[in-house]
C-alpha cells in the first residue's frame, strides 16, 4: 500500500495507458466492440477512484515534502544534461483540477457509449491518452515534463475532433491545432529564458518551478518573457481575441470532445497563468495588469452577447465559456487573495457546469441530430428529468446562490472590489452576470418551454439510467460547492496564499490557514 | 610553403596513418569488390551486392568500433582525423548507409534497376562523407565532398529508364558542379590569403584580416557552395526536382546522409576555421536559416507529391540545422548533431513509408495515394504519424529534442551578456518556432489522408523484411531519442567538444 501511495501520482497519471494496451488488444472486430467500452469505461472509472486516496491522505504527514510544501512528491532525473527532472507532485489547485479531470474523463467516456457508432476502439484510446496528458499537466513540477505534456494533449484531440466531429471538422481539427501549438512554442522560448536566466543566476540548470518561483528576475526581462508565456496560455484559456478556434472546435467536436475541451483543457490555460505566470513574474504581471483586465473584461462581455446571438445551442454554450473564462482571468490576474480563489474556484464550476451543459446539448443532439435552437421547444412536456437537469445546470451556470456559480461569481466580484484601484472593473463583471443570465434562460426558455408542436420531437424518450449517471456527480457536486464550499476552499488557501504573497506581497489581510495535519 | 616531406618506407607510413581512414577504406575496398564479382553474379540476382555492401558498412563499423575509445588523431601529413566529431558523423553515415540498403532492394526490383552498382556507389558515397565529416584540411575535404557528389549524381540518375530520374540527375549534376566550382574557388582565395590550406592553420592566419575584401568573398563564395550542398534557400532549386525524381531510397540517403555530411564540413569549416570572424557572415547565416526554414514550409503546404512535400520539408529541416550554427557556441554545434541524428531516424522513417507504398505499377507519391492507409495497415500509419509528429517536433518525440536543442542553443546566445546579437537571435527563435507550427499543416495533410478518408487504393504494399527492419529501427529510435536523450546528447556533446 505504501508503494502505491508512494507513487500515487505515476499510476493516476499513466493508468490510463492500462486501458489503452487493453483496447488494442482486444478482439478484432464488431462484435467485440462493447467489450472495448466497457474496457474504457471500467479503466476510467477506476482512474477517478484511485485518484480519491489523494483527497484522504492529502494532510497525512508522510506525504508532505517539508521543504516545498508539496504533496506526494516523485522526483527523478531524467534527463540530466539539460536538467530536466521527473518530477510530479501537487498541491492544493492540483489536488481539485486532478480530482476534476479523472472524473470528467470518466463522465465524457460513458457519455460516449451510444454516440460513437464507427471506429470505437480509436476513439477510446485517444480519449484515454488525453486523459495521460492533461493529468501530467497539472501534476508536472518540472517545465520541461510540464511542456511534454502540454503538446501530448494536442494530437488525440485533433484525432477526436478530425475523425468523429461535425461536418467542417477538419478545419475546426487543423486550426485548434494549429492555434494551440502557436501558442506553445512561444511558450517554449519563454521556458528556455528562465532556464537560462535561472542558470545565469544559480548557476543551476534547471526546469523546477517552485525553483524559478523564487527568482527576481529585471523587469525588462519579465516581461518578454511574460509575453511569450501569455501566448501560450491565452490561447488556451482562451482570452479575447485569440478565442476564435474555440466555437469552432466546439460546434465540430463530438459531445465528449466538448466536454473535455471545456471542463479541462481550457482550464489547463488558466492554470499556467495561475501555477506560472504570476508567481513566477510577478511584476511584469502587475505592469500588464490594466491590459489583461481590458482583455478579460472584453472577454467576459464579447462572449455574452455573441453567445446571446446564436443559434446553434452548442454555439451559444461554445461562447459562453469565452465569457466564463474571462470571469475566471478577472479574479486570477487582480490577484487579491479573495479574487484569486473565486478565480480557481470558478474554473473548476465551469469545468462542473460547462461540461454538464454539453453533455445536455449532446443528448437532444444524439435524438434528433440538430442542435438549432429553433427545432426544439416544449421538451419539459416529455421530458421531465431532463428538464430539471437542464435547469439546475442552467442556473448553476448564471450563478444562482446555493449552487456552484455563485460562490465563484461572487469570491471574484468581492476580491476584485478589494483592490483599491481596480476596483470598479467588478461592474463589468456583473454586467456579465446580468448578460449571462439572459442568454442562459432564453436558450432554456426556447428549448424546453412552449408547445410541443415539432413533430419530430414528441417521441424523445427521457433520459436513461447512462445518461442520468452522467450527471448525478456533476449534480451533487454543483450543490456541495454551492451550500458547503470550505471543503474546497480549503485546499486553494495555502497556495493562493503562497502566490498572493508572490504578486501582491503585503497589501492584502491573508486567507486562514488552518492546518489540519493528522497525526 | 611547407616542404614536402619524404616518405622513405612507403608501406609503414600508409601503416601509421590509415588507422585514421580505417572505415573508409573499408568501404571502398569493398565498394571495389562488389564491381569486381559483379560479372560473377546472375543477372536475377543483382540484390545479392546488397549483401555484400551490408559486409563492407558491418566492416566499417567494426573499424570504428575498434578506435572508438582511442583517437588515432592526426594523419596524413594533418589531411585527415578520426576524432570523435568525426566519430559521431561517421556512426552517423553508417546507420544511415545501413538503412538505406536494406530498404532498396526491393524498391529496386520493383523498379527493374536492380544492380550491383547501386550498392557499391552507396558504399562510395558513403565512403566520401567520411572524408568530409574526417577532413581537416581543405585538400581531402574537396576530395571527400567529391567522391560523395559524384557518386550521388549517378545513383539520382540511376532509374535510367525514367525520364524525371534522368532530368534530376542532369539538373543536380549541372548545378552542383557549378556549386563545387564555386566552394574550389572560395577555397582557393583562401588558399591565397592564408598560405595554407589546414583549416587551424587557416583559422590563425586570417585572424586581423576581418576587413580583407578578399576574405569575405572567399567565405561568402564557400557559404555559397555549402548552401548548395545542404539545401538552403536561396540554393535549393535543385532539391523538389532531384528529390522527386531520384530513386525513393536516395533521395532518402540524400536527405539525411548526403546533408549531414555538407553540415559536417560547414561545422569544420564555418566553425573551426572561421570561427574568430564570426562577424563578417552571422548576420548572413542567419538570414538564410530564417528564409531556409520558411520558404521551405512555406512551399511544401501546396505540394500534393508526397516525395515533394518531404523534399521541402527537408529544405525547412536545413534551416533548423543552421540554427546551431548561428548560434556558434559549442551548444550550438551539439544542438545541430542532435538535430543531424534525430533527423536521420525519423526522416529515413517516413521515406522508408513512401517505399513501402510505391508498388507494381503504382507510383505511390501522391497526396491520394496515402488515402486510407490506416484502415488496411494501421501500424504503418502510426509509425507514419509518430515520423511525421517527430519531424514537426511534438514531444515525447526525437525530433523535439532536436527542436528544443537548436531553440536552446539560439537563446542561450542571446541571453549571455554582452552579446550583439541578441535581437537578431530571437529573431531566429521566433521565425523557428512559427515554423513548426507552418510545418504541423503539411504534414496534418498526410496525416489526414491516412486516418480519415477512406477510398484505400486495394493494392498489397510491398513488404520486404529489410522495408520492416528500417520501420522497427526508425521508429524505435524516434521513439528512443525523444523519452531518454541522454546517452545521444552526451554523444553529440562529446562531438561537438572534440571539435577544436
Amino acid at each position: 500500500m505504501s508503494f502505491f501511495m508512494e507513487n500515487i501520482l505515476n499510476f493516476v497519471c499513466f493508468f490510463p495507458l492500462i486501458g489503452v494496451v487493453l483496447i488494442v488488444l482486444w478482439p478484432k472486430g464488431k462484435e467485440h466492440e462493447n467489450g472495448v467500452k466497457w474496457v474504457a469505461n471500467i479503466v476510467a472509472l477506476i482512474g477517478f477512484l484511485i485518484s480519491i486516496p489523494l483527497i484522504t491522505a492529502f494532510n497525512d504527514p508522510r506525504y508532505i515534502d517539508t521543504a516545498t510544501g508539496m504533496r506526494f512528491v516523485i522526483r527523478k532525473s531524467w534527463i540530466d544534461a539539460i536538467g530536466a527532472q521527473y518530477y510530479f507532485a501537487i498541491d492544493g489547485i492540483s489536488l481539485l483540477l486532478v480530482l476534476l479531470t479523472t472524473l470528467l474523463g470518466f463522465i465524457a467516456i460513458l457519455s460516449s457509449w451510444s454516440a460513437i457508432t464507427e471506429r470505437v476502439r480509436e476513439y477510446y484510446c485517444y480519449f484515454l491518452i488525453l486523459q495521460v496528458g492533461m493529468l501530467g499537466v497539472f501534476m508536472a513540477f518540472d517545465f520541461f515534463l510540464f511542456y511534454v505534456f502540454w503538446e501530448v494533449m494536442l494530437v488525440p484531440m485533433y484525432f477526436i475532433i478530425g475523425v468523429w466531429g461535425g461536418p467542417r471538422k477538419l478545419y475546426a481539427a487543423i486550426k485548434f491545432f494549429l492555434y494551440t501549438l502557436a501558442g506553445s512554442v512561444l511558450l517554449l522560448l519563454g521556458i528556455l529564458a528562465l532556464y537560462f536566466y535561472q542558470h545565469s543566476v544559480t548557476g543551476v540548470w534547471s526546469f523546477d518551478i517552485l525553483g524559478m518561483q523564487q527568482l527576481s528576475i529585471p523587469l525588462e526581462l519579465q516581461q518578454w518573457i511574460f509575453l511569450a508565456l501569455f501566448f501560450g496560455f491565452a490561447i488556451k484559456v482562451p482570452m479575447f481575441p485569440f478565442h476564435t478556434w474555440l466555437p469552432d472546435a466546439h460546434v465540430e467536436a463530438p459531445t465528449a470532445g466538448s466536454v473535455i475541451l471545456a471542463a479541462i483543457l481550457l482550464k489547463m490555460g488558466t492554470y499556467g497563468f495561475v501555477r506560472l505566470s504570476l508567481p513566477i513574474l510577478p511584476e511584469a504581471t502587475m505592469e500588464f495588469l490594466p491590459w489583461l483586465l481590458v482583455l478579460s473584461v472584453i472577454g467576459i462581455i464579447y462572449g455574452a452577447l455573441v453567445a446571446m446571438m446564436q443559434k446553434d445551442m452548442k454555439k451559444l454554450v461554445a461562447y459562453s465559456s469565452v465569457s466564463h473564462l474571462g470571469f475566471c482571468m478577472l479574479g486570477v490576474f487582480v490577484a487579491t487573495p479573495v479574487a484569486l480563489e473565486g478565480g480557481i474556484l470558478q474554473m473548476i464550476n465551469h469545468g462542473i457546469s460547462t461540461g454538464a451543459l454539453f453533455l445536455i446539448v449532446g443528448i437532444i443532439y444524439e435524438r434528433r441530430h440538430t442542435r438549432m435552437i429553433a427545432d426544439y421547444g416544449g421538451l419539459s412536456h416529455i421530458m421531465p428529468v431532463f428538464a430539471t437537469v437542464f435547469l439546475i445546470m442552467t442556473l448553476s451556470s448564471i450563478g444562482m446562490p446555493t449552487l456552484n456559480g455563485f460562490i465563484g461569481e461572487f469570491m471574484v466580484l468581492q476580491g476584485v472590489f478589494a483592490d483599491p484601484i481596480y476596483k470598479l472593473w467588478a461592474l463589468f463583471g456583473v454586467l456579465g452576470i446580468v448578460l449571462g443570465a439572459a442568454y442562459m434562460l432564453w436558450l432554456y426558455q426556447r428549448v424546453m418551454f412552449g408547445e410541443l408542436d415539432d413533430p419530430e420531437n414528441r417521441n424523445f424518450p427521457d433520459l436513461n439510467w447512462r445518461e442520468l449517471a452522467t450527471f448525478v456527480p456533476l449534480i451533487i457536486l454543483a450543490f456541495w460547492i454551492g451550500l458547503y464550499p470550505k471543503t474546497f476552499l480549503d485546499y486553494l488557501h495555502a497556495p493562493v496564499n503562497q502566490i498572493v504573497e508572490r504578486v501582491r506581497p503585503g497589501e492584502f489581510p491573508l486567507l486562514p490557514v488552518q492546518v489540519a495535519v493528522k497525526e | 610553403m611547407p616542404e614536402i616531406p619524404q616518405i622513405d618506407n612507403l608501406w609503414e607510413f600508409f601503416r601509421e596513418n590509415s588507422a585514421a581512414i580505417g572505415p573508409q577504406l573499408q568501404l571502398i575496398i569493398w565498394g571495389l569488390g562488389i564491381l569486381c564479382v559483379d560479372f560473377l553474379i546472375p543477372a536475377q540476382k543483382k540484390g545479392r551486392g546488397a549483401i555484400y555492401a551490408l559486409g563492407g558498412l558491418f566492416m566499417a563499423s567494426i573499424h570504428l568500433y575498434w578506435f572508438w575509445g582511442i583517437s588515432p588523431g592526426p594523419a596524413f601529413y594533418n589531411m585527415v582525423t578520426l576524432d570523435f566529431f568525426a566519430r559521431y558523423f561517421n556512426l552517423l553515415f553508417l546507420a544511415a548507409a545501413f538503412l538505406t540498403v536494406i530498404m532498396s532492394y526491393r524498391y529496386l526490383d520493383i523498379e527493374d534497376e536492380q544492380h550491383t552498382e547501386y550498392y557499391a556507389l552507396i558504399l562510395f558515397a558513403t565512403a566520401g562523407m567520411m572524408f568530409m565529416a574526417g577532413a581537416i584540411d581543405l585538400v581531402s575535404l574537396f576530395v571527400g565532398l567529391e567522391l560523395m557528389s559524384i557518386s550521388t549524381y549517378v545513383l539520382v540518375g540511376f532509374l535510367r529508364s525514367q525520364k524525371r530520374s534522368n532530368e534530376a540527375a542532369m539538373k543536380y549534376f549541372l548545378l552542383g558542379a557549378f556549386s563545387t566550382g564555386i566552394i574550389l574557388y572560395g577555397m582557393s582565395l583562401l588558399y591565397g590569403l592564408s598560405g595554407s590550406t589546414n583549416l587551424n592553420e587557416i583559422g590563425r592566419q586570417i585572424v586581423g584580416l576581418e576587413n580583407n575584401t578578399l576574405l569575405v568573398l572567399s567565405l561568402f563564395m564557400m557559404m555559397a557552395g555549402l548552401c548548395f550542398k545542404i539545401a538552403a534557400v536561396p540554393f535549393h532549386m535543385w532539391v523538389p526536382d532531384a528529390y522527386e525524381g531520384a530513386p525513393t531510397s536516395i533521395t532518402a540517403f540524400m536527405s539525411v546522409a548526403v546533408k549531414a555530411a555538407a553540415f559536417s564540413i560547414f561545422f569544420r569549416i564555418f566553425y573551426l576555421a572561421f570561427g574568430d570572424v564570426r562577424e563578417i557572415y552571422i548576420f548572413a547565416l542567419a538570414v538564410i536559416a530564417m528564409v531556409t526554414m520558411t520558404w521551405g514550409n512555406v512551399a511544401a503546404l501546396t505540394q500534393d507529391n508526397v516525395k515533394r512535400l518531404l523534399a521541402y520539408s527537408s529544405i525547412s529541416h536545413a534551416g533548423f540545422v543552421l540554427m546551431g550554427l548561428v548560434a556558434g557556441t559549442d551548444f550550438g554545434v551539439t544542438a545541430s548533431a542532435i538535430y543531424l541524428l534525430a533527423y536521420t531516424f525519423m526522416n529515413l522513417g517516413a521515406w522508408s513509408v513512401v517505399i513501402l507504398l510505391r508498388r507494381q505499377d503504382i507510383p505511390g507519391e501522391t497526396l491520394e495515394d496515402f488515402n486510407g492507409l490506416y484502415f488496411k495497415h494501421p501500424a504503418i500509419a502510426v509509425l507514419m504519424l509518430i515520423f511525421f509528429l517527430s519531424l514537426a517536433g511534438i514531444p515525447p518525440l526525437a525530433g523535439f529534442i532536436a527542436k528544443y536543442f537548436v531553440f536552446a542553443a539560439v537563446l542561450e546566445v542571446a541571453l549571455s551578456s554582452g552579446e550583439a546579437h541578441s535581437s537578431l537571435m530571437v529573431w531566429v527563435a521566433v521565425v523557428g518556432a512559427l515554423n513548426v507550427v507552418v510545418s504541423v499543416y503539411y504534414y496534418f495533410r498526410i496525416v489526414v489522408s491516412m486516418f480519415i478518408r477512406k477510398d484505400y487504393l486495394p493494392a498489397p504494399l510491398s513488404f520486404s523484411a529489410g522495408l520492416v527492419v528500417v520501420l522497427v529501427i526508425t521508429g524505435l529510435f524516434t521513439v528512443l531519442i525523444g523519452i531518454y536523450p541522454e546517452p545521444f546528447i552526451s554523444l553529440a556533446r562529446a562531438a561537438s567538444l572534440s571539435l577544436t
